[in-house]
Protein backbone atom coordinates (compact mmCIF):
# COMPACT_ATOMS: atom_id res chain seq x y z
CA UNK A 1 0.00 0.00 0.00
CA UNK A 2 2.31 2.47 1.22
CA UNK A 3 5.24 3.68 -1.60
CA UNK A 4 6.19 7.25 -2.90
CA UNK A 5 5.87 6.34 -6.47
CA UNK A 6 2.36 5.10 -8.43
CA UNK A 7 2.61 1.66 -9.71
CA UNK A 8 0.71 0.92 -12.71
CA UNK A 9 -3.26 1.46 -12.40
CA UNK A 10 -2.48 3.28 -8.86
CA UNK A 11 -3.05 6.57 -7.76
CA UNK A 12 -1.19 8.67 -5.82
CA UNK A 13 -2.13 10.82 -2.71
CA UNK A 14 -1.44 12.88 0.50
CA UNK A 15 -3.22 10.80 3.55
CA UNK A 16 -1.86 12.79 6.78
CA UNK A 17 1.35 14.28 5.37
CA UNK A 18 2.42 10.93 3.58
CA UNK A 19 2.38 9.97 0.14
CA UNK A 20 -0.06 7.06 -0.22
CA UNK A 21 -0.31 4.76 -3.66
CA UNK A 22 -3.94 3.80 -3.95
CA UNK A 23 -5.81 1.79 -6.72
CA UNK A 24 -7.44 3.79 -8.98
CA UNK A 25 -10.88 4.76 -8.49
CA UNK A 26 -11.23 3.49 -5.06
CA UNK A 27 -13.67 5.73 -2.55
CA UNK A 28 -12.67 7.46 0.34
CA UNK A 29 -14.85 4.42 2.09
CA UNK A 30 -12.42 1.86 0.51
CA UNK A 31 -9.48 3.85 1.72
CA UNK A 32 -10.30 3.87 5.31
CA UNK A 33 -11.41 0.35 5.14
CA UNK A 34 -8.18 -0.39 3.90
CA UNK A 35 -6.25 1.49 6.75
CA UNK A 36 -8.52 -0.62 9.21
CA UNK A 37 -10.32 2.58 10.41
CA UNK A 38 -13.70 3.10 11.26
CA UNK A 39 -15.50 5.55 9.76
CA UNK A 40 -17.84 6.35 12.80
CA UNK A 41 -14.69 7.16 14.70
CA UNK A 42 -12.83 9.16 12.43
CA UNK A 43 -13.18 12.86 10.36
CA UNK A 44 -11.94 13.47 7.24
CA UNK A 45 -11.07 16.73 5.25
CA UNK A 46 -10.69 16.15 1.69
CA UNK A 47 -8.65 18.93 -0.40
CA UNK A 48 -9.59 21.40 2.69
CA UNK A 49 -13.17 20.43 2.66
CA UNK A 50 -14.40 18.67 5.75
CA UNK A 51 -16.74 16.02 5.22
CA UNK A 52 -19.68 16.24 7.81
CA UNK A 53 -22.00 13.11 6.20
CA UNK A 54 -19.98 9.75 7.01
CA UNK A 55 -22.58 8.55 4.32
CA UNK A 56 -21.25 10.55 1.61
CA UNK A 57 -17.79 8.34 1.80
CA UNK A 58 -18.59 5.80 -0.33
CA UNK A 59 -19.58 8.64 -3.09
CA UNK A 60 -16.46 10.80 -2.75
CA UNK A 61 -13.84 9.00 -5.74
CA UNK A 62 -10.40 9.59 -4.68
CA UNK A 63 -7.99 11.45 -7.39
CA UNK A 64 -4.65 11.76 -8.26
CA UNK A 65 -2.76 14.26 -6.19
CA UNK A 66 -5.74 14.61 -3.44
CA UNK A 67 -4.93 15.55 -0.03
CA UNK A 68 -6.44 13.92 2.79
CA UNK A 69 -6.57 14.86 6.19
CA UNK A 70 -7.92 11.77 8.78
CA UNK A 71 -8.34 12.99 12.62
CA UNK A 72 -9.99 11.04 15.48
CA UNK A 73 -10.08 12.44 19.11
CA UNK A 74 -7.02 11.77 21.31
CA UNK A 75 -6.52 12.78 25.01
CA UNK A 76 -6.46 16.26 25.73
CA UNK A 77 -6.87 18.93 28.51
CA UNK B 1 -20.73 4.41 43.49
CA UNK B 2 -19.34 2.12 46.19
CA UNK B 3 -17.69 4.83 47.80
CA UNK B 4 -20.62 6.14 50.59
CA UNK B 5 -18.21 8.28 52.62
CA UNK B 6 -18.45 11.01 49.60
CA UNK B 7 -20.65 13.39 49.08
CA UNK B 8 -23.09 11.69 46.81
CA UNK B 9 -24.58 13.72 43.95
CA UNK B 10 -28.27 14.19 45.07
CA UNK B 11 -26.61 15.99 48.69
CA UNK B 12 -24.77 17.91 46.55
CA UNK B 13 -27.84 18.69 44.54
CA UNK B 14 -29.62 19.01 48.06
CA UNK B 15 -27.33 21.63 49.51
CA UNK B 16 -26.39 23.61 45.69
CA UNK B 17 -29.66 25.38 45.34
CA UNK B 18 -28.24 25.75 41.94
CA UNK B 19 -27.98 23.99 38.64
CA UNK B 20 -25.16 24.43 36.84
CA UNK B 21 -25.88 25.78 33.25
CA UNK B 22 -23.68 26.51 30.12
CA UNK B 23 -26.18 27.89 26.91
CA UNK B 24 -29.51 26.37 28.58
CA UNK B 25 -27.75 23.07 29.12
CA UNK B 26 -27.23 21.20 32.98
CA UNK B 27 -24.74 19.61 34.09
CA UNK B 28 -24.03 16.68 36.65
CA UNK B 29 -20.74 18.40 37.92
CA UNK B 30 -19.35 21.14 38.08
CA UNK B 31 -15.36 19.76 37.88
CA UNK B 32 -14.83 18.71 34.06
CA UNK B 33 -11.78 17.21 33.66
CA UNK B 34 -9.20 16.62 30.89
CA UNK B 35 -8.33 13.12 29.14
CA UNK B 36 -4.37 13.86 28.59
CA UNK B 37 -1.20 12.50 30.18
CA UNK B 38 -2.28 9.59 31.69
CA UNK B 39 -0.17 6.73 31.97
CA UNK B 40 -2.81 4.05 30.66
CA UNK B 41 -6.64 4.71 29.49
CA UNK B 42 -7.36 2.41 32.62
CA UNK B 43 -6.33 4.67 34.99
CA UNK B 44 -8.12 7.70 32.63
CA UNK B 45 -11.25 5.89 32.79
CA UNK B 46 -10.84 5.62 37.01
CA UNK B 47 -10.15 9.07 37.71
CA UNK B 48 -12.73 10.28 35.23
CA UNK B 49 -15.01 8.22 37.15
CA UNK B 50 -14.06 9.14 40.71
CA UNK B 51 -13.97 12.46 39.45
CA UNK B 52 -17.54 12.74 38.80
CA UNK B 53 -17.08 14.41 35.65
CA UNK B 54 -20.10 14.72 33.24
CA UNK B 55 -17.99 17.03 31.10
CA UNK B 56 -14.25 15.44 29.37
CA UNK B 57 -12.30 17.31 26.95
CA UNK B 58 -10.39 15.60 24.45
CA UNK B 59 -8.19 16.83 21.39
CA UNK B 60 -8.26 16.59 17.90
CA UNK B 61 -5.22 15.29 15.94
CA UNK B 62 -4.19 12.83 13.16
CA UNK B 63 -4.72 9.64 13.39
CA UNK B 64 -2.05 7.70 13.15
CA UNK B 65 -1.57 5.25 10.20
CA UNK B 66 1.78 3.52 10.79
CA UNK B 67 0.30 2.29 14.26
CA UNK B 68 -2.69 0.25 14.34
CA UNK B 69 -2.49 -0.10 18.28
CA UNK B 70 -2.83 3.86 18.53
CA UNK B 71 -6.65 4.04 19.24
CA UNK B 72 -8.64 7.27 19.62
CA UNK B 73 -10.28 8.33 22.71
CA UNK B 74 -13.23 7.36 21.30
CA UNK B 75 -12.45 3.59 22.04
CA UNK B 76 -12.24 4.41 25.69
CA UNK B 77 -14.75 6.73 26.39
CA UNK B 78 -18.59 6.18 26.12
CA UNK B 79 -20.14 9.32 24.55
CA UNK B 80 -23.69 8.04 25.75
CA UNK B 81 -22.07 8.40 29.57
CA UNK B 82 -20.00 11.67 29.49
CA UNK B 83 -20.34 15.24 27.40
CA UNK B 84 -17.15 15.55 24.84
CA UNK B 85 -15.89 18.92 24.82
CA UNK B 86 -13.16 18.93 22.14
CA UNK B 87 -10.34 21.66 22.27
CA UNK B 88 -8.16 23.09 19.89
CA UNK B 89 -5.10 22.92 21.75
CA UNK B 90 -1.97 23.34 20.05
CA UNK B 91 -3.45 26.35 17.72
CA UNK B 92 -1.85 28.83 17.51
CA UNK B 93 -3.97 31.11 15.11
CA UNK B 94 -7.43 31.99 15.11
CA UNK B 95 -8.00 30.20 11.49
CA UNK B 96 -6.47 26.84 12.87
CA UNK B 97 -8.81 27.34 15.86
CA UNK B 98 -11.20 27.68 13.69
CA UNK B 99 -10.47 24.60 11.21
CA UNK B 100 -9.80 22.15 14.45
CA UNK B 101 -13.35 23.03 15.88
CA UNK B 102 -15.23 22.14 12.31
CA UNK B 103 -13.31 19.19 12.25
CA UNK B 104 -14.38 18.06 15.83
CA UNK B 105 -17.84 19.36 15.34
CA UNK B 106 -17.79 16.89 12.02
CA UNK B 107 -17.06 13.86 14.76
CA UNK B 108 -20.99 14.24 15.59
CA UNK B 109 -21.26 14.72 18.66
CA UNK B 110 -22.13 18.44 20.04
CA UNK B 111 -21.55 21.74 19.00
CA UNK B 112 -19.29 22.71 21.89
CA UNK B 113 -15.97 23.50 21.46
CA UNK B 114 -13.21 24.66 24.36
CA UNK B 115 -11.33 27.57 22.28
CA UNK B 116 -7.97 27.56 23.08
CA UNK B 117 -5.66 29.82 20.81
CA UNK B 118 -2.08 29.95 22.03
CA UNK B 119 0.11 32.80 21.54
CA UNK B 120 3.37 31.85 23.27
CA UNK B 121 5.03 28.34 23.52
CA UNK B 122 6.92 28.84 27.37
CA UNK B 123 3.81 30.04 28.97
CA UNK B 124 0.99 28.80 26.68
CA UNK B 125 -0.96 32.09 27.64
CA UNK B 126 -3.73 32.81 25.36
CA UNK B 127 -3.81 35.06 22.08
CA UNK B 128 -6.48 37.23 23.57
CA UNK B 129 -6.73 39.58 19.86
CA UNK B 130 -7.28 35.87 17.50
CA UNK B 131 -9.47 34.03 21.07
CA UNK B 132 -12.06 36.84 20.08
CA UNK B 133 -11.96 36.83 16.20
CA UNK B 134 -12.69 32.89 16.46
CA UNK B 135 -15.01 33.20 19.16
CA UNK B 136 -16.68 35.30 16.74
CA UNK B 137 -16.94 33.59 13.51
CA UNK B 138 -17.75 30.15 15.36
CA UNK B 139 -20.19 31.52 17.68
CA UNK B 140 -21.70 32.74 14.08
CA UNK B 141 -21.58 29.19 12.97
CA UNK B 142 -23.80 28.47 16.13
CA UNK B 143 -20.92 26.95 17.92
CA UNK B 144 -21.52 26.97 21.68
CA UNK B 145 -17.91 28.32 22.94
CA UNK B 146 -16.11 27.91 26.09
CA UNK B 147 -13.07 30.26 25.49
CA UNK B 148 -9.68 29.64 27.20
CA UNK B 149 -8.61 33.16 28.35
CA UNK B 150 -6.46 34.62 30.39
CA UNK B 151 -7.54 36.08 33.71
CA UNK B 152 -8.22 39.63 32.46
CA UNK B 153 -11.62 41.55 33.06
CA UNK B 154 -11.67 43.24 29.88
CA UNK B 155 -10.62 39.95 27.38
CA UNK B 156 -13.57 38.11 29.46
CA UNK B 157 -16.20 40.87 28.84
CA UNK B 158 -15.29 41.00 25.25
CA UNK B 159 -15.42 37.22 24.71
CA UNK B 160 -19.15 37.16 26.14
CA UNK B 161 -20.21 39.65 23.80
CA UNK B 162 -18.69 37.81 20.84
CA UNK B 163 -20.81 35.10 22.18
CA UNK B 164 -18.81 33.00 23.88
CA UNK B 165 -21.56 30.63 26.26
CA UNK B 166 -18.62 30.74 28.88
CA UNK B 167 -15.46 32.12 29.38
CA UNK B 168 -12.82 29.81 31.38
CA UNK B 169 -10.15 32.38 32.48
CA UNK B 170 -6.52 30.56 33.88
CA UNK B 171 -5.55 29.68 37.35
CA UNK B 172 -2.39 30.02 36.28
CA UNK B 173 -0.45 28.62 33.08
CA UNK B 174 -1.73 24.98 31.73
CA UNK B 175 0.39 22.44 33.45
CA UNK B 176 2.14 24.53 36.38
CA UNK B 177 -0.10 23.49 39.15
CA UNK B 178 0.50 27.12 40.66
CA UNK B 179 -2.90 27.51 41.52
CA UNK B 180 -4.90 30.37 41.47
CA UNK B 181 -2.34 33.35 40.93
CA UNK B 182 -4.71 36.26 41.06
CA UNK B 183 -7.82 35.91 43.09
CA UNK B 184 -8.93 39.46 42.77
CA UNK B 185 -9.21 38.91 38.75
CA UNK B 186 -10.95 35.66 39.15
CA UNK B 187 -13.70 36.98 41.32
CA UNK B 188 -14.08 40.77 39.38
CA UNK B 189 -14.60 38.55 36.32
CA UNK B 190 -17.07 36.83 38.06
CA UNK B 191 -18.95 39.25 39.02
CA UNK B 192 -19.15 41.09 35.99
CA UNK B 193 -20.34 38.35 33.25
CA UNK B 194 -23.56 36.67 33.01
CA UNK B 195 -22.15 33.82 31.64
CA UNK B 196 -20.66 31.02 33.25
CA UNK B 197 -16.86 31.40 34.37
CA UNK B 198 -15.31 28.22 34.85
CA UNK B 199 -11.32 28.32 35.61
CA UNK B 200 -9.30 26.47 33.62
CA UNK B 201 -5.73 25.59 34.19
CA UNK B 202 -3.66 25.73 36.81
CA UNK B 203 -5.56 24.00 39.31
CA UNK B 204 -2.66 21.90 41.21
CA UNK B 205 -4.11 20.39 44.34
CA UNK B 206 -7.49 20.07 46.17
CA UNK B 207 -6.98 23.40 48.11
CA UNK B 208 -6.51 24.93 45.30
CA UNK B 209 -9.69 23.74 43.43
CA UNK B 210 -11.52 24.76 46.71
CA UNK B 211 -9.82 28.28 46.88
CA UNK B 212 -11.22 28.82 43.32
CA UNK B 213 -14.67 27.35 44.14
CA UNK B 214 -15.10 30.01 47.00
CA UNK B 215 -14.30 32.75 44.78
CA UNK B 216 -17.70 32.11 43.14
CA UNK B 217 -16.82 30.73 39.81
CA UNK B 218 -19.38 28.43 38.31
CA UNK B 219 -16.97 25.64 37.76
CA UNK B 220 -13.65 24.08 37.27
CA UNK B 221 -11.67 22.30 33.76
CA UNK B 222 -8.50 20.44 34.90
CA UNK B 223 -5.87 17.88 33.45
CA UNK B 224 -2.69 17.80 34.85
CA UNK B 225 -4.01 18.26 38.47
CA UNK B 226 -5.29 15.10 38.23
CA UNK B 227 -3.13 13.24 36.28
CA UNK B 228 0.34 14.14 36.99
CA UNK B 229 -0.65 13.32 40.67
CA UNK B 230 1.55 10.12 41.69
CA UNK B 231 -1.94 8.63 42.48
CA UNK B 232 -4.28 10.00 40.30
CA UNK B 233 -7.53 8.25 41.10
CA UNK B 234 -7.03 9.17 44.67
CA UNK B 235 -6.41 12.70 43.36
CA UNK B 236 -9.97 13.02 41.54
CA UNK B 237 -11.28 12.22 44.37
CA UNK B 238 -10.01 14.81 46.36
CA UNK B 239 -10.62 17.30 43.64
CA UNK B 240 -14.49 16.29 43.63
CA UNK B 241 -14.57 17.21 47.29
CA UNK B 242 -12.48 19.96 46.94
CA UNK B 243 -15.01 21.55 44.21
CA UNK B 244 -18.33 20.43 45.94
CA UNK B 245 -16.59 21.53 49.46
CA UNK B 246 -15.21 25.30 47.98
CA UNK B 247 -18.50 25.63 46.23
CA UNK B 248 -20.61 24.94 49.23
CA UNK B 249 -18.61 27.12 51.13
CA UNK B 250 -19.05 30.10 48.62
CA UNK B 251 -22.77 29.53 49.51
CA UNK B 252 -22.62 29.16 52.56
CA UNK B 253 -20.94 32.90 53.25
CA UNK B 254 -17.52 33.02 54.78
CA UNK B 255 -17.53 34.70 58.50
CA UNK B 256 -15.27 38.12 58.19
CA UNK B 257 -11.32 38.07 57.97
CA UNK B 258 -10.80 40.16 61.33
CA UNK B 259 -6.92 41.06 62.46
CA UNK B 260 -7.77 41.03 66.28
CA UNK B 261 -8.79 37.16 68.20
CA UNK B 262 -12.22 37.14 69.42
CA UNK B 263 -13.21 34.24 71.52
CA UNK B 264 -15.08 31.16 71.03
CA UNK B 265 -15.84 30.55 74.39
CA UNK B 266 -17.43 32.29 77.53
CA UNK B 267 -15.44 35.29 79.05
CA UNK B 268 -17.49 34.78 82.38
CA UNK B 269 -17.60 31.72 84.79
CA UNK B 270 -13.73 31.34 85.13
CA UNK B 271 -12.58 30.34 88.27
CA UNK B 272 -11.20 32.19 91.47
CA UNK B 273 -12.90 35.26 89.69
CA UNK B 274 -15.51 37.68 91.44
CA UNK B 275 -19.15 35.87 91.43
CA UNK B 276 -21.20 38.11 89.47
CA UNK B 277 -24.60 36.85 91.16
CA UNK B 278 -25.89 38.30 94.07
CA UNK B 279 -25.13 36.83 97.15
Amino acid sequence: MTGTVAAEGNVALTVNGAQRAIPAGWSLAELLASLHLDPRLVVVEHNGAILRDRASFTRIALSAGDTLEIVHFVGGG
Amino acid sequence: MAHADVLSPDAATQTDPQPFVIAEREFRSRLMVGTGKYASNAKMLEAIEASGAEVVTVAVRRVDLDRSKDEGMLHHLDPEHFFLLANTAGCYTAADAIRYARLARAAGFNEWVKLEVIGDQATLLPDTAGLLEATKVLADEGFKVLAYTNDDLITALRLEDAGAVAVMPLASPIGSGLGMLNPYAIRTIKQRLTVPVIVDAGVGTASDACIVMEQGVDGILMNTGIAAASDPVRMAWAMRRAVEAGRLAYLAGRMPRREVAVPSSPLTGMLDSPSSSPS
